[in-house]
């Protein structure tokens, strides 16, 4: 693009290979289509409508994306449109990716929104227009078109974020991602504008050759424009300790929305990470592979740790998805081939697990959200055993038990961190790991205890007792993010000791099966069943990951 | 057709998850139905291999199929592959097949059970574990299909957990189970490091490469394996326990999906087995002992399942036995015969406890063949196909070991074939018990109880009555190939041994006796079991109490059980208190806990600075940008 500012007297259009983008003109067209739709028409259009719309752009992006796939495959990876474009296996796979989470989320929100009475096209609208975002980003091969996916994604979030205008906590979440995002967004530009000024473009592949061309190992602008790049992206994918906003937005914000974020989101940042850094940085490895290591070991502890005392299942799911990106930036850390498709198929099968388990989420809440307590979880597999079981399939998928898609994941990017001999960085993952494994399995346990009886002895300080750490929890689990009571979440943890004799709860025990609306259900079972038959035949997964490389590594 | 292999293994599977997911809404009797066509539709399946195979007419039919692969890393490569040969497809074959039988039969039996659909989800499962374990290309399959059978088997004896005594005796199955299994996965772990493969068909081409002693190792725990799956010597106990499941379990463990997977698993490793001489002596002598100590102890017991499971031990240890001297093919022979008569004699006790509500004391027995026709017909059939009188199948399986026997090793033979007497003899004196005499059922306490055996309810007294004909069916069919399994030992292209012999190759032990030499052994075999039944019938037939023949040191299995314990059991009780209630509680929990507080307690500060203001947030961001800037100018300068 900045080639074509010199010679702007004369405006030559590039030639534009519209395939290289027909996935992200199909979801912004959607967008539009919708959006027009709902303008013109007189009544308003009913959700199940605007559902079918979004997941018919969704399939026909998806469609899109795989002629795509046959054709890189068949022509090998280029760049197209003056080379803002990058159009390899790495895109595409992103292209696929993002819509099928759309897809699956448009149709977890479809029950949502009827459950919450909201009505219109907004909240599909704003999905595409939010998913076309990461796909751009997916697909960006220069730092411009970098930032405009990555503003095109936020804004839409932005709004998604406050969806539910009933709920106070869902506007403060926004009011707080939109802030914090608009900070990280100009440190981000600012980083754009010093690279700039180091390398004479912000093309991702003219950069490479400039480096490469020049070894300069010194230079000051250079390594400040890193810095600032990598903290652009470390907010987007909630790596400490650029993560403070994430349990509070994800807990504030409607459930479907806090799952298309924690997938959605994190896919496009963590594709534009991975291709600006490991492929156009890949020769100033040494400037910015500690950073990336620190924030890695930072996100692994912190987001297990953290996520132990949490009492809200939807602030849980926010620390863990921390957890989550320090993983995966243990792909990005080791910066070879290898690293890339762990990164990938890791993001792939999160993303999966993510919705799914928010899916769960959003049904268990029920109006207004309000039950995301663990406590509303106790007793599930009584009441709702198929619902009950899906979500501990893909809790477990979550923690890295073996048979599920998330056994390998965490095992690939290990490897990929072991080969280039970041052991001390394995280490602390599989610890993080293990300290995780418990949070995922006290929800699990939760599910499958029976109600009413609990803290029956002083012995509930055992660390896997999870009525330990349920209890007397509930008023201040409803009682929301409010900026006027400060610590709110962590003035619900209660010590140990008052735990000890907390009487059981009659708000739980009240409680009977949560209605799951068909579509919910759909998106629950794939979500689970991918995430078991994959782990069990693993094969054809780890192939497309390892086929979606980067076009230069 | 061979390409549907795994519909084999996938059809029980099925029938598996479907009882799983509806199995209580099916109920009573459309869950056992819906088990037993799933395990009939994998015998005909299994048929239609068979025929496929026999059209290959390579040196060694076989063929093999790389499902899909789990894990590829370091040189570890783990396949879900499956390898058909004649060896696995004969197991294949009476697998499905008198499994087939054993869940009609099951329907009947299991009839008015609270658990029925349960009961046959298990057992699906278990003929499912049981054909991984066969049909498995590599030792990881046949592990898996292995911890399979000793899950399942736990299950099923202790289906009836309200029982003390049937939890117990699933605990016991399991623990003893677990110890062989320890073998087996050092046995595994070895030869990796050794054949840096765990394929059968890698490791066999390398047998050459890697040093006899290592072979040794490797065979020797795989022995120790088979210990536990088969119940040999010293690990046996568990077998005679494992009588408190359903009597159709005890039919499926003795005869058709557990025990012989030991013997499979020997015979799958033949070329290891060859290539130890050493370990080949070490079966040889393992298998008969325990053909004579389980045939002594069969002698004195008085219930009549553990009587037949004493002679599931003695007749494994056989199977053994023929292993050690190199004379596979025999060995097959007899795991195919003994599991038609085996199969054939649990069900048919199971037909008599069942026609007794729950007797299953033979001094409380008596004169059934007035009662039970059938039952007394075909268990007269299994009777002496097991006492190996002429021509019925044991006669024929037997001698065969015992040829092979005299030939290799004259010291065991001798031990095999006074094994033989003692086998004609038991189980002329079960039957004598049971089905002739006076009618002992309707009195109380005749004799003295065996208060080790199940007895009917007071007031259940009734007279017997026969079987449904879902439970005679079976006993039938299977009285029928008992009977005749013997044709397997002709020689001509259907012969067993010109079946399996190819797959065995050099390893097998050729014996060259003459004709003369084979017609005295035969002569003698059936004196010795003439000898043996007309001895059990003269002593037992009119008199149930004969203490000198019945010594305690028999009757409590060479106090067997008694030595486990007090060597074993109360240490390691002991053990696990101490361990329990000091190191548990004090030292692990201490530990744990603290650590676990350490953590729980660097949350807790953490999540402090999580207060909910905006501008706490903002001003950790700035602090990060602070800090990541700042180590990029220690880069510029100093790096």
């Amino acid at each position: 693009m900045t080639h074509l500012a010199a010679t702007a007297s004369t405006i030559h259009l590039p030639h534009v290979n519209y395939v290289s983008i027909l996935p992200i003109l199909i979801m912004m067209g959607g967008a539009l289509l919708l959006l027009l739709l709902s303008s013109l028409l007189r009544r308003i259009i009913s959700t199940g409508v605007c559902t079918a719309i979004t997941v018919m752009t969704s399939a026909a992006a998806a469609v899109a994306a795989i002629v795509q796939w046959d054709q890189v495959l068949a022509n090998g990876a280029q760049t197209t449109i003056a080379g803002a474009v990058a159009y390899d296996g790495f895109s595409v796979l992103i292209q696929l990716l993002v819509p099928l989470a759309l897809g699956l989320t448009a149709l977890v929100a479809d029950g949502y929104l009827k459950r919450e009475g909201v009505v219109g096209g907004e909240f599909q609208v704003l999905a595409m227009a939010s998913a076309s975002g990461a796909m751009v980003m997916g697909a960006a091969n220069d730092l411009i078109v970098v930032f405009l996916g990555l503003e095109i994604l936020s804004i839409a979030l932005y709004v998604l974020a406050a969806f539910n205008h009933r709920r106070a906590e869902s506007g403060e979440a926004a009011l707080k991602y939109f802030v914090l995002g608009s900070v990280s967004s100009a440190i981000f530009l600012y980083g754009i504008a010093l690279m700039y000024g180091a390398t004479g473009s912000t093309n991702l592949a003219k950069m490479a050759e400039f480096l490469a061309r020049r070894a300069v190992l010194s230079n000051g602008l250079l390594l400040a424009a890193m810095a600032l790049l990598l903290v652009g992206f470390a907010f987007k994918v909630s790596a400490v300790p650029f993560h403070m906003w994430s349990p509070d937005v994800y807990q504030g914000s409607p459930s479907p929305v806090s799952g298309f974020m924690a997938s959605v989101a994190k896919a496009g940042a963590f594709a534009a990470l991975l291709r600006v850094f490991v492929s156009s940085l890949a020769t100033q490895r040494l400037g910015w592979q500690p950073v990336i290591w620190v924030l890695a070991a930072l996100s692994l502890l912190v987001g297990a740790i953290v996520a132990l005392n949490q009492q809200d299942v939807k602030r849980m799911l926010a620390y863990s998805s921390i957890n989550h990106a320090g993983f995966i930036l243990l792909g990005v850390d080791a910066a070879d081939a290898r690293g890339i498709s762990s990164a990938l198929y890791y993001l792939v099968t999160y993303t999966i697990m993510v919705i799914g388990t928010f899916a769960v989420v959003t049904v268990i809440a029920g109006r207004q959200d309000r039950a995301t307590g663990l406590l509303e979880f106790r007793g599930l597999a009584r009441r709702q055993p198929v619902l009950a079981l899906a979500l501990a399939i893909l809790l477990l998928g979550q923690a890295g038990a073996p048979f599920t898609t998330g056994f390998l994941a965490k095992f690939n990017v290990i490897e990929a961190v072991v080969l280039t001999h970041g052991y001390t960085l394995a280490v602390i993952a599989m610890v993080s790991a293990a300290v995780a494994a418990f949070f995922y399995l006290r929800v699990a346990l939760t599910m499958f205890s029976p109600v009413g009886e609990f803290g029956d002895g002083p012995d509930d300080d055992v660390p896997l007792d999870p009525a330990a750490l349920v209890g007397a929890a509930t008023p201040g689990a409803a009682s929301g993010v409010t900026t006027v009571p400060p610590r709110a979440w962590s003035a619900a943890m209660p010590g140990i000791d008052e735990l000890a004799d907390a009487p059981p709860s009659e708000v739980v025990e009240a409680r009977g099966k949560v209605p799951v609306p068909p579509a919910t259900w759909v998106v629950i079972g794939f979500c689970a069943l991918f995430t078991v038959v994959f782990g069990i035949y693993p094969a054809p997964l780890v192939d497309f990951a390892q086929h979606a490389t980067l076009l230069f590594i | 057709m061979l390409t549907v292999t795994w519909l084999v293994i996938a059809l029980p599977l099925l029938g598996f998850v479907v009882l799983v997911a509806t199995g209580r809404r099916l109920g009573e009797p459309w869950a056992g139905w819906l088990a037993t066509a799933m395990v009939s539709a994998s015998f005909l399946v299994a048929i239609g291999l068979y025929l496929d195979l026999l059209g290959i007419k390579a040196p060694v039919r076989s063929y093999s199929e790389n499902l899909w692969t789990w894990l590829d890393v370091g040189g570890l490569n783990l396949h879900a592959g499956l390898y058909v040969d004649p060896l696995s497809m004969t197991m294949v074959l009476f697998v499905t097949g008198v499994s087939a039988l054993i869940h009609l039969y099951s329907i009947g039996y299991m009839h008015g059970d609270k658990d029925f659909a349960k009961f046959f989800l298990y057992l699906n499962l278990f003929v499912a574990s049981m054909l991984i374990l066969v049909l498995g290309s590599n030792m990881v399959m046949t592990f898996i299909g292995w911890e399979g059978v000793g899950t399942c088997s736990y299950w099923l004896v202790s289906f009836w957990f309200e029982r003390n005594t049937a939890a117990v005796a699933g605990k016991k199955a399991f623990l003893y189970n677990r110890l062989g299994d320890v073998g087996f996965m050092l046995a595994m772990f070895l030869t990796f490091e050794n054949f840096h493969s765990l394929d059968y068909s890698t490791i066999f081409a390398r047998v050459d490469s890697v040093s006899s002693l290592n072979i040794t190792v490797i065979c020797l725990l795989l022995v120790v394996a088979v210990m536990g799956k088969s119940a040999q010597i010293p690990l046996f106990p568990w077998l005679a326990d494992a009588m408190e499941g359903p009597t159709p379990v005890s039919a499926l463990i003795h005869a058709a999906t557990m025990v012989t997977a030991g013997v499979y698993l020997l015979c799958r490793v033949h070329p290891l087995l060859h290539a130890s001489p050493t370990a080949s002596l070490v079966v040889a002598i393992m298998g008969a002992v325990t053909a004579f100590v389980g045939a002594t102890i069969a002698c004195a017991q008085q219930d009549i399942k553990k009587v037949l499971a004493y002679s599931t031990i003695s007749q494994l240890g056989y199977m053994f036995l023929a292993i050690g001297c190199g004379a596979y093919t025999a060995a097959i022979f007899l795991m195919v015969a003994h599991a038609f008569f085996k199969a054939l004699l649990f069900l048919g006790s199971g037909s008599v406890i069942h026609g007794l509500h729950g007797e299953q004391d033979l001094k409380r027995m008596g004169n059934l063949r007035q009662y039970m026709p059938i039952t007394f017909i075909t268990f007269a059939i299994g009777w002496l196909a097991i006492a190996a009188v002429p021509p019925l199948s044991g006669f024929w399986a037997k001698g065969d070991i015992l040829d092979n026997a005299f030939a290799a090793r004259p010291v065991l033979w001798g031990i095999g074939v006074f094994t033989a007497a003692l086998t004609a003899y038991y189980m002329s004196r079960l039957t004598s018990l049971a089905f002739f005499g006076s009618d002992r059922w309707g009195q109380k306490h005749p004799v003295d109880p065996d208060p080790w055996a199940h007895h009917a309810e007071v007031g259940e007294q009734r007279a017997p009555v026969e079987s449904p004909l879902v439970m005679t069916l079976p006993l039938w069919i299977l009285a029928f190939f008992a009977a005749t399994a013997g044709l397997l030992a002709t020689s001509g292209n259907f012969s067993l041994s010109a079946w399996v012999d190819p797959v065995f190759g050099s390893s097998l032990f050729s014996n060259h006796l003459p004709a003369g030499d084979l017609w005295v052994l035969g002569l003698l075999d059936t004196v010795v079991a003439l000898g043996g039944v007309a001895l059990g019938i003269w002593l037992w037939v009119s008199r149930t109490d004969r203490p000198a023949l019945e010594i305690p040191f028999l009757r409590n299995a060479w106090y067997v059980n008694e030595a486990y314990d007090t060597l074993l059991g109360r240490p390691s009780t002991r053990l696990a208190h101490f361990s329990a209630e000091e190191v548990d509680l004090k030292v692990i929990d201490g530990a744990v806990n603290s650590l676990a507080g350490l953590v729980r307690g660097a949350g807790r500060i953490v999540a402090k600075t999580q207060t909910g203001y905006l501008r706490n947030y903002a001003l950790a961001m700035v602090g990060g940008v602070v800090l990541i800037l700042a180590f990029m100018v220690t880069r510029m300068w100093w790096g």
